[in-house]
């Protein structure tokens, strides 16, 4: 639960230039009553210098003056509405040439995906990307949402066309059927966006504020086994606390009870939670996604970086890594190269031993290559100065997730995803 | 039955964002301003740490011109949770002829803060500044990260930022570079609100609604008060009001409000058709007056 009580749901949208993204969550956040007097006085005097007789919606979520010169967006903007039930977050990406490092880092903190389709231009290379990335990243849930329908005269046939196209992609994706939702809307006459369109009758699902709605977020969590990396230790070293030696740290996947028999990693040492303190309460049991601290029945060695792990759930610990890289700096990563892998809270040096194959990010198969360029994905094999303790991706999201740092600029130059 | 624990994940956000900050640097300094936001996070912060005590100081940048109300609630706070506190003073830079005082209908001392703050982060060597600015605020707000590399001078570079992968944050930096952290980024306006009812916080007094001297100009509520620059024709009168932000006198504009409990604050806020920087007459000077001041140090 959030702190209103509501469920918080994550999103990212991805679509290509003038996809007619920025409308579709500019209506969102207009139909919703999100949009403050002031903001839409804004608005109304920017579509108005320009010229236009309608709205621009767009205007709500272009922030920098470098975007609104070029009517483009160039990062990644964090947008916030609310219903009634629901709060919730979209991570708005963009849809031209960088869009591959920004979806990647606007997908990282998401549940959801809404893809924009442009009804006249149906599935294109940018869309088989979209869904490439949403693949990659295991997005818990996929909405395509077919976008201009007015222009194509709100015709059934049009759509049905691109979800029969859609759906030869998800055949090639780790998707089931079930995790994706095609919606045929018009963001700038507000047709099933938050309202059902009347002249789309022969559409009978939800519109997407709707669809957006029901989603629950526990099904949109994957369960795990649960990884406590330590971020921090407390010793308060005063006279009601004299000595006390707290654990910090986000519990991620399962869940932590007083009394459970842990291992702590790497030093393979055995105890038992003694208690888990979440500012001045005591807790019993608590769930995945708890930032608390954790004191241990035994004084056990640990520090910043390693990991308390349930006992017969370890995670496996090695010196070398393979996993899909996708490069987001312009800096390319070649064999060789030293970095800075960051797991989690923990950091190791990480060699770039071999990279196996320079993966396209549309399906369509791979080639060799010396080297990735920013925004290109690859597979590539790391050799390690320590082990780390690593799930596969597909396993477990939080723990089987890396960065890697460039050692000179210290510039977040890759993500990483580790494979089985 | 369940005694089963279910975190709020903003909050659980935050207190992992703080944790990283003790962790990575070696100087942090929480940025206090006496407003709701900061408060926050220095209930947060208290959560983060607790049993032991908030392990970084706070900085307050004094204008000057501060409510009277937030400079007692500050150092009531800092005494009771036995906190560290810095003040830097906007005064002492002018006086040092760093900066200029403005003049005029406009006249405010917001911006040169800036000044003073850069001369304090380079006085104590802080490595990381935490503040409590939110991305719902202001759309140039919307695109900062966690973690906002700054240079020497400052100077934040939108296009060349570090992209923020699932919660993994990066906090190198080279010597003379620093790091603005803003652990409340995903929270919006009514979280913030709703936290401080929910956690029973202390907030100061001008929160609430109260009678004060006021004056109208620009659509906006200024306070009657040596420090505001008031033309002749413009009558003072006394108002119920309240603020929805505390910052310098000179650039915060009171709401019309019968708001006295936080529980009227939050319906207030839910039915609320002014968004909350539209009451900042810092943000008005030009669409892209965030941005600007952004580039240059600004908070």
């Amino acid at each position: 639960m959030d702190i209103q009580g509501r469920k918080l749901i994550k999103i990212a949208t991805a679509g290509s230039v003038d996809d007619g993204k920025s409308t579709l969550i500019g209506r969102l956040l207009y139909d919703t009553n999100s949009l403050t007097t002031d903001k839409i006085e804004a608005i109304e005097r920017s579509s108005r210098q320009r010229g236009y007789d309608y709205l621009d919606f767009s205007l709500a979520t272009d922030g920098l003056v470098a975007e609104r010169e070029q009517g483009i967006t160039i990062d990644v903007a964090h947008i916030y509405f609310s219903t009634n039930k629901t709060n919730f977050i979209i991570a708005d990406t963009p849809g031209h040439v960088e869009y591959t490092r920004n979806m990647v880092t606007g997908a990282s903190t998401s549940q959801v995906a809404i893809i924009l389709i442009d009804a006249r231009k149906g599935v294109i290379e940018q869309t088989y990307r979209h869904f490439f990335i949403s693949n990659l990243l295991r997005i818990s849930h996929v909405v395509v949402a077919v976008n201009k329908m007015d222009l194509v005269e709100y015709e059934e046939d049009v759509f049905l066309k691109i979800k029969a196209d859609f759906d030869q992609l998800v055949a090639k994706s780790d998707f089931n059927e079930d995790q994706i939702t095609f919606i045929p809307v018009s963001a700038l006459k507000g047709e099933n966006v938050t309202r059902p369109s009347e002249h789309m009758s022969w559409y009978v699902g939800n519109t997407l504020l709707d669809h957006l709605e029901v989603l629950e977020p526990e099904d949109l969590q994957q369960s795990n086994l649960a990884r406590f990396p330590v971020q921090y230790v407390i010793r308060p070293k005063t006279e009601a606390y004299h000595d006390f030696r707290g654990f910090s740290g986000k519990l991620y996947g399962g869940k932590f009870q007083v009394g459970d028999a842990v291992t702590v990693l790497p030093s393979g040492n055995e105890s038992r939670i003694k208690g888990i303190h979440f500012f001045d309460q005591e807790l019993e049991e608590v769930a995945p996604g708890s930032s608390v601290v954790i004191t241990l029945e035994d004084e056990v060695d640990c520090s910043r970086g390693d990991m308390i792990v349930k006992k017969g759930e370890e995670p496996r610990s090695e010196k070398i890594l393979s996993a899909t890289i996708c490069q987001v700096n312009s800096k390319p990563l070649r064999v060789g190269q030293k970095y800075i892998l960051q797991h989690g809270v923990n950091r190791v040096l990480a060699k770039v031993d071999h990279i196996e194959a320079k993966v396209h990010a549309d399906f369509s198969g791979e080639e060799e290559s010396e080297q990735l360029k920013l925004n290109d994905i690859g597979r590539v094999h790391f050799r390690l100065s320590k082990s780390i303790h690593m799930d596969s991706y597909q396993s477990n999201k939080s723990n089987g997730a890396f960065i890697l740092i460039d050692e000179g600029t210290f510039d977040t130059v890759s993500v990483g995803f580790i494979e089985n | 039955m369940s005694n089963l624990f279910i975190p709020n994940p903003k909050e659980a956000e935050s207190i992992h964002i703080l944790r990283e900050v003790a962790a990575q640097f070696e100087r942090p300094v929480l940025l206090f301003s006496g407003g709701k936001d900061s408060i926050t996070l220095v209930r947060l912060a208290q959560k983060a740490f607790f049993p032991a005590k908030i392990p970084f100081p706070l900085l307050h940048v004094d204008t000057g011109h501060n409510f009277p109300e937030t400079i007692e609630f500050r150092d009531q706070l800092v005494e009771e949770l036995g906190l560290e506190l810095i003040v830097r003073k906007v005064q002492d830079s002018i006086d040092q002829g760093k900066v200029r005082e403005e003049r005029g209908r406009y006249a405010s001392r917001n911006s040169l803060q800036t000044t003073t703050l850069l001369d304090a982060i380079e006085e104590f060597k802080f490595d990381a500044c935490i503040g409590g600015a939110r991305r719902d605020e202001e759309k140039a707000r919307a695109k900062e990260r966690v973690f906002s590399v700054r240079d020497d001078f400052g100077q934040w570079d939108e296009k060349n930022q570090r992209p923020e992968l699932f919660d993994m944050l990066n906090g190198k930096i080279h010597v003379g570079q620093n790091v603005r952290v803003f652990p409340i980024s995903n929270w919006t306006e009514l979280d913030v609100w709703e936290y401080i009812r929910t956690e029973d916080i202390k907030i100061p007094s001008i929160y609430f609604a109260h009678k004060r001297e006021v004056f109208f100009r620009d659509g906006l509520i200024w306070t009657a008060n040596e420090h505001v620059f008031r033309e002749d024709h413009e009558a003072v009168e006394e108002r119920m009001v309240r603020f929805r932000t505390v910052g310098d006198m000179t650039c915060t504009a009171a709401v019309l409000s019968e708001a006295t409990s936080l529980d009227d604050v939050v319906s207030e806020i839910r039915q609320s058709t002014i968004s909350e920087r539209g009451a900042r007459i810092d943000d008005k000077r030009s669409e892209a007056a965030m941005e600007t001041r952004k580039k240059v140090g600004y908070f």
